[in-house]
């Protein structure tokens, strides 16, 4: 049974009716029953929750997670990390194809909704855009898209294929879900392992052009207005390819975006450690690319934040720069990095920042969610924006615990998290 | 004296004070060198091992006939890069050198960082001998020694490095060195194997030899590999040779008492002709010789630098 709840007194956010202020949120049936504009604080009861001095916003949705699962559960499980997000103060993930085997069925679209029954928080399949994902044959689509698939990608690589693209963009438009591009041309990243530029020149690692993916930007950006199609582009990390996006929404262009924590936070400068943890795709890139990526996200030429939360276990983290795989985990330090790296630095208002986190990935999936709207599902997360707190893997819920950023000081973070009226996550 | 850096990871950020350390000491071990009997036993009972992950003669060579010339105790590892690849071998390199107390460890691998690697999770002082594209610090130690000891001084001096700076070791280690030194450094090769932001270095960057060398001291010719052409980066190594190769015709620009250095080894007739190699103004020979004086110093310096250099 579902409980019905009173969550009192914080201070309301919903980007979609406009409503910042103090208030009382009632859940009944899973849904939100009524919002209680003003009210400081009501009575008390077991079923009464008093959210003084936090935030109360729609819960927050990652467009882009890897739960390895199946085939690498030594490094994450849809149950763990599901109880990840759910700690990260998400409600609802998106999970990428790159399983082995590779989502690219109906038969693993259905695994994945198995699996995903008893997880604290929704998780959405994401189906691969070609067999394998090997950039050959499209996959069933239509069936997918049936049995859930919110979205098509082939991520951790780009369809290197334009002919293979094209018709995709094509197929797609009978689902009514978007592509996912993880935009690299693989022929000029080659076997580059950081971005190109003074530090990989430095360092003598071999690069990773900013051309490579915003060749690929405009490729598929050119494509999706060719094809009266939609597109959405995977973890922007280049000045550029905010360039070209904000061009293309300009031309009224079919186009969205997301940008992942690590991109807005940090700078290949830091890969003079040689910590396998910075290693990522696309790599962190300079302090340029940063800005831009901030002031994309601000002008909303980003719609949305996105982790990429990408697991690896310490193993293979444990070697060689050259050697090791690409990849960071997000899931449990994205909603304190948005606070500290962006609403603390003035770069979103908090509203902002719920936007990207919640209503646009929403809109993006065409997913529930996204607003505290009466009927809406009540899935709601509630961050305590002025909790000081340090990062320390050892406490995440992630059967992974490759992050560069054990041991950051950041303020602001999600104390608890509410899927369809259950509590799924309380430090409270 | 003592050194101020307990590892030699690299020539990047370490002291002109250092470098000078280095450079000073290595002339009375060359001066052993010279000797009847070119042992000492300075670092008796000093355990040494040598790491090699990559193929290497000269350097392999140079470091074991170094660490013998001292009566250190030597270990000799080297493993096929196809072991490395599959991951673990490093990590497990470093507890097994733990397990056995070593005290030196001399490092190659193919892999920029690995050296850096090795000095986060291992006590032993740490050597590079060359990782990767990154850094190969002691060939440039014997590259300055080598200028230092026939100019009297590095400071001032127009270095030119010429071929191929993006996939060099080589060079980065001379740049880094140089420019503390004060010289003044420009690199030159075909845009393909120029690096990008070359220039940040605070290095001139030429695509025309001949103006590359205009007014230079030293020439360091680095070896061109004919991988290079086969991964694109080079239309023929005949085309190479035509316009970067250093040929008797090219040294017309240069300043009076030039030098011409090469790390090693060459190919004669593509980045350098044999005239010039073997012409009165080329120290190819000496850096050879250089480069085991200058690793004894190293060795010595980084083993404590007590006591006499030659205590018998």
């Amino acid at each position: 049974m579902r409980n019905n709840l009173e969550l009192s007194g914080g201070r309301i956010i919903d980007p979609v009716t406009g409503y910042m202020g103090t208030g009382t949120i009632h859940i009944s049936g899973g849904k939100i029953a009524k919002v209680e504009k003003r009210k400081r604080s009501g009575g008390s009861g077991k079923n009464i929750i008093d959210l003084k001095g936090l935030l109360v916003c729609p819960g927050f949705i990652d467009m882009h997670v890897h739960l390895r699962e199946p085939g690498r559960e030594d490094e994450e499980t849809i149950m763990s990390g599901s109880e990840a997000a759910a700690a990260g103060g998400f409600t609802s993930i998106a999970c990428m194809p790159n399983t082995e085997p590779p989502i690219d069925n109906v038969e693993g679209v259905e695994y994945i909704n198995d699996r995903a029954m008893m997880a604290p928080v929704k998780v959405y399949p994401v189906g691969a855009i070609t067999v394998g994902r090997k950039g050959k044959n499209l996959t069933e689509m239509l069936e997918m898209s049936g049995c859930g698939a919110v979205a098509f990608s082939d991520d951790g690589s780009g369809v290197q294929n334009n002919d293979i693209m094209r018709r995709a963009l094509e197929y797609v438009r009978a689902c009514d879900v978007p592509l996912i591009s993880h935009c690299e041309f693989s022929d000029l990243t080659a076997d580059g392992v950081m971005h190109e530029g003074y530090v990989s020149t430095q360092l003598g690692l071999r690069g990773i052009p900013s051309v490579a993916e915003e060749l690929m930007v405009a490729r598929d950006i050119m494509l999706a207005e060719f094809t009266e199609s939609r597109i959405h582009i995977a973890h922007v990390s280049t000045a550029g390819s905010v360039e070209l996006i904000k061009r293309a929404k300009k031309a009224k262009i079919n186009v969205t975006a997301e940008a992942a924590p690590h991109h807005f936070t940090l700078t290949d400068d830091l890969v003079k450690s040689f910590d396998t943890n910075l290693k990522v795709s696309p790599p962190l890139r300079t302090q340029k690319d940063v800005d831009a990526i901030r002031k994309g996200l601000k002008d909303g030429t980003i719609d949305a934040i996105a982790t990429d939360h990408a697991p690896h276990s310490v193993e293979e983290k444990e070697l060689e720069f050259d050697n090791a795989p690409f990849g960071m985990i997000g899931l449990e330090t994205a909603v304190g990095l948005v606070a500290t790296e962006l609403v603390g630095k003035k770069v979103l208002t908090w509203p902002q920042a719920v936007h990207r986190l919640s209503t646009a990935p929403a809109r993006i999936l065409n997913i529930p969610g996204g607003t505290l709207e009466e009927g809406a599902p009540a899935d709601i997360t509630v961050i305590d924006p002025s909790l000081e707190w340090v990062v320390d893997p050892d406490k995440f819920k992630s059967l992974s615990r490759n992050t560069p950023f054990a041991g950051w000081k950041l303020k602001g973070k999600p104390v608890m998290t509410i899927v369809d009226g259950n509590i799924a996550y309380s430090s409270l | 004296m003592s050194l101020q850096i307990r590892h030699l990871l690299g020539l990047e950020g370490v002291s002109a004070d250092d470098i000078n350390l280095i450079l000073d000491t290595t002339i009375s071990f060359k001066e052993i060198l010279a000797r009847k009997i070119p042992k000492v036993p300075t670092l008796r009972g000093v355990t040494v091992v040598n790491l090699f992950y990559e193929s290497s003669t000269r350097t392999r060579i140079s470091f074991e006939l170094a660490e013998k010339r001292l009566s250190a105790d030597t270990v000799n590892f080297s493993t096929s890069s196809s072991s490395v690849a599959k991951g673990e071998s490093l990590k497990d390199t470093v507890w097994n050198i733990e397990a056995m107390k070593i005290d030196i460890v001399v490092i190659r691998h193919q892999a920029a960082g690995a050296p850096h690697y090795l000095s986060t999770c291992c006590k032993s002082t740490i050597i590079n001998a060359g990782d990767g594209a990154h850094e190969h610090p002691t060939q440039a130690l014997l590259d300055m020694y080598t200028i230092r000891e026939k100019y009297g001084h590095i400071e001032g001096l127009k270095v030119v490095i010429v071929g191929d700076i993006k996939h060099s070791r080589v060079a980065r280690s001379n740049i880094w060195g140089l420019l503390t030194m004060g010289a003044e450094v420009a690199v030159c090769g075909p845009p393909t194997l120029l690096p990008v932001e070359m220039e940040k270095f605070g290095v001139a960057v030429y695509d025309d030899l001949d103006k590359a060398l205009q007014g230079a001291d030293v020439v360091n010719v680095l070896r061109i590999q004919k991988e290079r052409q086969q991964a694109g980066l080079l239309p023929s190594l005949r085309e190479y040779s035509r316009y970067y190769g250093i040929t008797h015709d090219r040294l017309k620009n240069l300043n009076e008492d030039f030098t011409i250095m090469h790390p090693g080894p060459m190919n004669r007739g593509v980045e350098i002709s044999s005239e010039v190699a073997e012409g009165p103004y080329s120290v190819i020979l000496p850096q050879v010789a250089n480069g085991v004086a200058v690793r004894m110093a190293l060795l010595y310096l980084l083993s404590g630098g007590r006591g006499k250099v030659d205590e018998e």
